[in-house]
């Protein structure tokens, strides 16, 4: 299969670049996720929390996304944690994550902007 | 499809291969089968990291986890509780010497604060067996653009502009050598990649070639449409058996897609690369000895003109670049010759890669943009002198260079000033030397090594060369004489001037430049047969004092030469011309009489 | 070509482009020392590997110094050839050449012609400042015919350039690395076991004394103390033409009444010509090559004359050995004769005749030995020596060659032909065995014995010969590089030819290498080739078959030309050998 124009490398480039998006070295507008994996988290099911999120990701084809697991985030009572870091706003934190939340998450908070009210432990987001 | 959420990037350059990573890579993958993770976390194998007083490096992504001088014990450890449970292993950090702080992140290392790779620039970011991942950061791009946007001028212009000078220690302006090549008159040309990396400690070209093979390949394929040439050839020495691995197969992939071959990118260009292996010769790095072991002849230069531009390989016209040159082409069509030469100094653009080596805290590669100080590289990158000694030298251009002194650490680097002060870039060894290094021994091994490599075709070099190692010799035996000072500079500049090529016109160098600042001490070894360093074996002769020995036979008894002489209670005497200076009879004497040099 | 302008030790020049710095030297009359430089013009063989440093010369803008025979001139060019800091390049490498080299000048075989010597006296070298280690090899007397000394090797690379470029044989070039290199067969085997066919061009241009003529000067001073033994000897034609230039005489100058004179005065018992035996070879060559024509044998016949040509044959196209004529080379065929014709008629033992062979030849000294070659368990020919070689014996023994008078051969095989004498250049064995077929096919006299067309020092030439009405194709070579040629055609089926001749040396034997050195100059040997012609043309009898004593010969003893006695006499077979 040889590559005949530049419209061809760019496709294939597309498609490679996703296999090594992971390794962005912290520069640029990336959005953290991060995902509390402490004994607590793991216990509560983080794991599948984490896999949800990365299956979304992919799913939706996002490009400037970091998934990060994290120690202890100190909720232990709202586990699974995922916290959102975007640059230039405030962190905020999404309490009991399971795998539906997760998924909508992504598709609320990331894709459409709409953060989900019920699911943000309070202590940590004061409504503007 | 399996989504995957890590990579652990694992170094597989030759350095960290030695120190057992490819096993490291084994048993991640084990270890990510025990847990179960094998299928959302990837184990990587990727270039040089540079940092290779600290290998194996083990790098993490998404979470930028930077961990040194991984053990083979310490995979599990890393599984269970980074990958597994998110906690970093703190004690596999980065430890900053000075401050005993530990560092997570590259970005915040001193090492890589002040670098700004170029050449380097895909090493330890991608796996340099697939072609893919050096097709995600932009690869081929720049060979596209190339022959379906621009002209061959229009390339040699570009490359004009930039200011990118040859890498392997010439400085040729490679945009003038492409354009030479490219007016000779001949249908079939040839482009050839130096990768014969003799300099000792130098291993700059073969990072590149293990880390990112593909960058020289476009590199190369991008030269051939420029000068004319449809046949590359890749001469790299036969002992880098891991970088000739990954350049035949990056050679493959890249057929594979149509990157090498006929009619690349429809344009109807054709260019393929053939690899031909050195034969251990270092001589073989001079572009015209090069071009007669490509033959298949002995490896001996020939006379210069004419230049291999105008009749090289099969005497036809031939560009020989190196590696490193070859590295920094494709940045330059992809980001223009403004951003190239907005780097570096007014004679001198773009960056330099250095391998630092000898007493210095931060061995590895680093790579700099031209201007950067000595003193920035030694102190900033290179952390300091081990163990807080003094600086004493640094010595630059591998057998062909020269030393440099604290008084000039602060030239900024690049090709003319470093030739001002007596050395020269060469293709980027650095050693740095402290108080313990002897300088009349530094420039005697490099002319051991001279004259061991010499191919002996011209008599100022196979001979000459070999009777100033011999001069050295006898000085570092303590058998010079003040006359062989004298004959040993006058040597040294009659070689410089009389010899066929560039490795008996350089030899000299690490004479001429260590007697210029450390005059001194060829004169300690001569007049006072004192070596200050202590490094000079021969000189460093135990003697016994003989009012304090009581002839209590201790020290004649640990000798293992049996030099020193003499009877119970008498006063012992130690044979100067058979002892090897080992120490054994310092430490076994209870008196105090034996002098240690 | 156009002109380019230069400034030459502050003198302005204009030379043609294209011309070498030291080109343009011996123009305005400066002499800059050269070494490995060597320059054959008239047959294109240049050594120019810029390897020893002596020629260097100082140009203005280059940071090294030049080599002169190599670099040519540009516009512009300012070049001082009398610096300080040239002249001490000069000499460094002279001295630094003196520092690893034997110091046996006062035994050594180029005593007084070697050109490192010279180099020494000229440039006023006293200490040799830069004293150490010496090479230490064995020499190689592997061989019959030359020496080899690696210790003297000066890296000059001429012959390997002569052997390599020129010959084809590929035989030597540059073995291990650095100070420790010097010229020599790989893996430095011996001389005996390598392609080597002694032709001896290498000793021809060695500088110094790392290729040398094996001396057999005292096997032949003890045949000559030998009362018991009947010493013969015979004489090539090249060396007539050239051992005057040892004793001060112009090259060409036909010496051969006094060589008759001299070897008298050494003591030997018969004093023949080797032109004897070229008659011989041209009475069977020509017999053969009708035989051949007549027969539908394997055509095209090669001459065999020339045993550096024969031994290349067999390493290199061991597959054709049907094709070079069966005859023996004239000295062989002379010492066969000696040992039983010559005998029988004097009534001497065989036993007791030693034949000595005077040669330009090193190739010859092998020939000599050749297990073939002798019949009974005596050889042919005894003992070889070169012009060299004898004009030494005869400096020993006080003789004043230039003023010696003039000898006759003796009688029984000292008679030859103007045919004979042309033997000693490339194109001389054709014509003379085309003189004695016209006559023989044609049945008619040839008024006109001169076959222009086959003369002249062209490497490869080809000529006609018409014989009636048959056109007779004959192709000529000369140096082995040019024989290859003409050999790969016939192993292509593409030659035309009918008879072809090759000497491996280039100018056939009087560019020998036992003759008196030549130095390069091509003069000396356009003079050597000229005197031989003259002397042919000076001849009575010019045609071989009209030799009286070979006549004689043939019908007292031989019978038939090429019958059973002449094969069993006469001729002699080839062996397949390896390429190294």
């Amino acid at each position: 299969m040889s590559v005949k124009s530049l419209e061809e490398l760019k496709k294939l480039r597309e498609k490679s670049k996703k296999k090594v998006s992971l390794r962005k070295d912290g520069k640029g507008d990336y959005i953290e996720l991060m995902v509390g994996m402490a004994t607590c988290g793991i216990a509560a099911g983080a794991r599948t929390t984490l896999n949800a999120l990365m299956d979304e990701i992919q799913k939706k084809d996002i490009d400037n996304i970091k998934l990060v697991q994290v120690g202890c985030l100190g909720y232990c009572h709202s586990e699974p944690i995922v916290q959102v870091n975007e640059p230039g706003k405030e962190p905020i934190i999404y309490g009991n994550v399971d795998d539906k939340r997760a998924r909508e998450i992504i598709n609320k908070h990331i894709i459409n902007h709409e953060l989900i009210d019920d699911a943000i432990i309070i202590e940590t987001y004061k409504k503007p | 499809m399996d989504t995957v959420r890590s990579h652990i990037m694992v170094c597989g350059g030759t350095g960290c291969v030695s120190s057992d990573s490819e096993k490291l890579i084994t048993l991640f993958k084990e270890k990510l089968s025990s847990v179960g993770y094998e299928k959302e976390i990837n184990v990587i194998r990727t270039g040089c990291f540079g940092f290779c007083g600290q290998g194996p490096i083990v790098k993490i992504h998404p979470d930028n986890v930077f961990y040194v001088q991984v053990k083979l014990d310490d995979v599990d450890e890393i599984i269970e509780e980074h990958i597994v449970k998110g906690r970093i292993v703190k004690r596999l950090l980065y430890e900053e010497p000075f401050y005993k702080r530990k560092v997570q992140s590259t970005s915040k290392m001193d090492f890589y604060k002040k670098q700004y790779r170029i050449a380097l620039r895909n090493c330890g970011i991608i796996n340099p067996e697939e072609i893919e991942e050096y097709i995600a950061y932009d690869g081929y791009e720049a060979l596209g653009k190339a022959l379906l946007e621009m002209s061959p001028v229009e390339i040699t212009n570009i490359l004009k502009d930039a200011g990118l000078r040859g890498r392997g220690g010439g400085g040729f302006p490679t945009g003038l050598k492409w354009e030479f090549t490219s007016k000779s008159p001949g249908d079939e040309k040839y482009i050839i990649c130096n990768a014969d990396e003799g300099d000792p400690g130098a291993f700059m070209d073969r990072s590149i070639l293990e880390g990112d093979p593909h960058s020289v390949l476009e590199a190369m394929a991008i030269g051939g449409y420029a000068t004319g040439a449809n046949s590359g050839i890749v001469y790299i020495r036969a002992e880098y058996p891991l970088a000739i691995k990954r350049l035949n197969i990056a050679i493959e992939q890249a057929r594979e897609l149509g990157f090498l071959g006929k009619d690349i990118f429809a344009s109807g260009f054709d260019f393929d690369i053939s690899v031909k292996l050195g034969a251990g010769a270092f001589v073989c790095g001079e572009e015209t000895a090069l071009i007669h072991s490509v033959e298949g002849k002995r490896g001996e230069p020939t006379k210069k003109p004419p230049f291999p531009s105008e009749s090289g390989y099969q005497g036809k016209p031939t560009t020989v670049n190196n590696v490193e040159t070859f590295a920094n082409v494709c940045p330059i069509i992809l980001k223009g010759s403004e951003w190239f030469s907005s780097i570096g100094t007014e004679t001198s653009k773009g960056t330099k890669v250095f391998a630092l080596a000898g007493s210095v805290n931060n061995v590895g590669l680093v790579e700099v943009p031209m201007g950067t100080t000595l003193r920035e590289i030694i102190y900033d990158i290179g952390g300091g002198i081990i163990g807080g000694k003094e600086f004493k030298a640094v010595q630059t251009g591998g057998p062909s260079g020269g030393v440099i002194t604290t008084a000039d650490l602060d030239t900024p680097i690049d090709y003319e000033s470093l030739k001002n002060i007596g050395s020269m870039m060469g293709s980027g060894g650095m050693i740095i030397m402290d108080e313990t290094s002897c300088m009349v021994n530094i420039a005697k091994f490099y002319l051991d090594f001279s004259q061991d490599e010499s191919c002996g075709k011209c008599t100022p070099c196979r001979i000459g060369v070999k009777r100033m190692y011999e001069i050295l010799e006898r000085i570092t035996k303590g058998e010079g004489e003040l006359e062989d000072l004298e004959k040993l500079e006058l040597l040294a500049n009659m070689i410089k001037q009389s010899s066929l090529c560039g490795l008996g016109q350089t030899a000299p160098n690490p004479v001429l430049s260590t007697m210029k600042y450390f005059k001194e001490e060829y004169i300690e070894h001569v007049e006072n047969h004192y070596c200050r360093a202590g490094e000079c074996k021969d000189l460093l002769k135990y003697s016994i004092d003989p009012d304090k020995c009581i002839g209590c036979t201790a020290c004649a008894k640990v000798c293992p030469v049996n030099c020193i002489s003499g009877k119970a209670k008498e006063i012992h005497e130690i044979d100067k011309n058979e002892c090897i200076s080992c120490g054994a009879c310092f430490d076994a004497c209870k008196f105090d009489a034996v002098i240690k040099p | 070509m156009g002109k380019v302008n230069i400034v030459f030790n502050d003198m302005k020049l204009e030379v043609e482009e294209g011309t070498t710095i030291l080109e343009a030297a011996k123009n305005i009359g400066v002499h800059i020392p050269t070494l490995c430089h060597l320059d054959l013009e008239g047959f294109g063989i240049v050594n120019q590997v810029a390897s020893c440093r002596v020629c260097v010369v100082e140009v203005e803008g280059r940071e090294t110094l030049v080599p002169s025979c190599a670099e040519k001139v540009y516009e512009g060019m300012v070049i001082h050839s009398d610096s300080i800091k040239a002249m001490s390049g000069r000499r460094m490498a002279v001295e630094l050449l003196l520092s690893n080299h034997p110091k046996d000048c006062l035994s050594c075989a180029k005593n007084l012609e070697c050109e490192l010597q010279s180099l020494a006296q000229e440039l006023g070298i006293r200490d040799i400042y830069w004293e150490g280690e010496r090479l230490n090899y064995k020499k190689d007397t592997s061989t019959f015919s030359l020496i080899k000394d690696p210790n003297k090797c000066v890296m000059c690379r001429r012959c390997e350039t002569m052997c390599n470029e020129v010959q084809t044989c590929n035989v030597l070039s540059a073995v291990n690395r650095g100070f420790e290199s010097f010229v020599g067969p790989a893996f430095n085997m011996d001389m005996a076991d390598s392609a080597c066919t002694f032709c001896g061009q290498c000793v021809a241009v060695c500088p110094t004394a790392a290729l040398t003529e094996m001396d057999n000067t005292g096997q032949v001073w003890n045949q000559l103390v030998n009362p018991k033994k009947h010493v013969v000897v015979q004489i090539a034609p090249a060396v007539r033409v050239a051992i005057g230039e040892m004793f001060g005489l112009e090259p060409g100058t036909l010496t051969t009444g006094k060589i008759v004179t001299a070897l008298r005065k050494l003591g030997f018992d018969g004093v023949f010509d080797t032109n004897f035996g070229a008659d011989l070879t041209i009475i069977e060559e020509a017999t053969e090559l009708i035989h051949r024509i007549k027969h539908n044998g394997t055509l095209p016949m090669l001459t065999s004359c020339c045993p550096a040509w024969v031994k290349f044959f067999e390493h290199q196209f061991p597959d054709l050995l049907d094709i070079p004529s069966t005859c023996k080379s004239p000295q062989i065929m002379f010492g066969t004769i000696a040992k039983t014709y010559y005998a029988k008629k004097q009534n001497i033992n065989p036993e007791n005749i030693s034949v000595v062979s005077i040669m330009p030849c090193l190739a010859k000294k092998a020939e000599a030995k050749r297990p073939e070659l002798t019949k009974d368990d005596e050889s042919n020919v005894d003992i070889v020596i070169t012009t060299r070689e004898f004009g030494r014996m005869m400096k020993s023994a006080g003789i004043d060659f230039a003023n010696l008078p003039d000898g006759e051969f003796d009688k029984i095989m000292g008679e030859s032909t103007g045919a004979s004498v042309i033997f000693g250049t490339t194109g001389g064995v054709i014509e003379a065995a085309v003189r004695t077929a016209y006559e023989w096919l044609t049945d008619e006299e040839l008024e006109d014995v001169n076959f222009k067309q086959l003369r002249g020092l062209d490497g490869i030439r080809e000529a006609s010969v018409f014989i009636g009405e048959t056109e007779l194709k004959i192709g000529i070579a000369h140096g082995l590089g040019n024989a290859r040629k003409l050999l790969e055609d016939i192993k292509a089926g593409k030659s035309k030819f009918h008879a072809i001749e090759i000497m491996a040396c280039p100018g056939g034997c009087i560019g020998g290498g036992g003759q008196p050195y030549h130095h390069g100059d091509m003069e000396v040997l356009r003079k050597r080739q000229e005197a031989l012609y003259i002397d042919d043309e000076n001849k009575v009898r010019r045609k071989s078959h009209e030799n009286k004593e070979i006549i004689q010969l043939y019908k007292e003893f031989i019978g038939e030309p090429y019958g059973e006695k002449a094969h069993e006499l006469l001729h002699t077979h080839y062996v397949a050998r390896q390429k190294i």
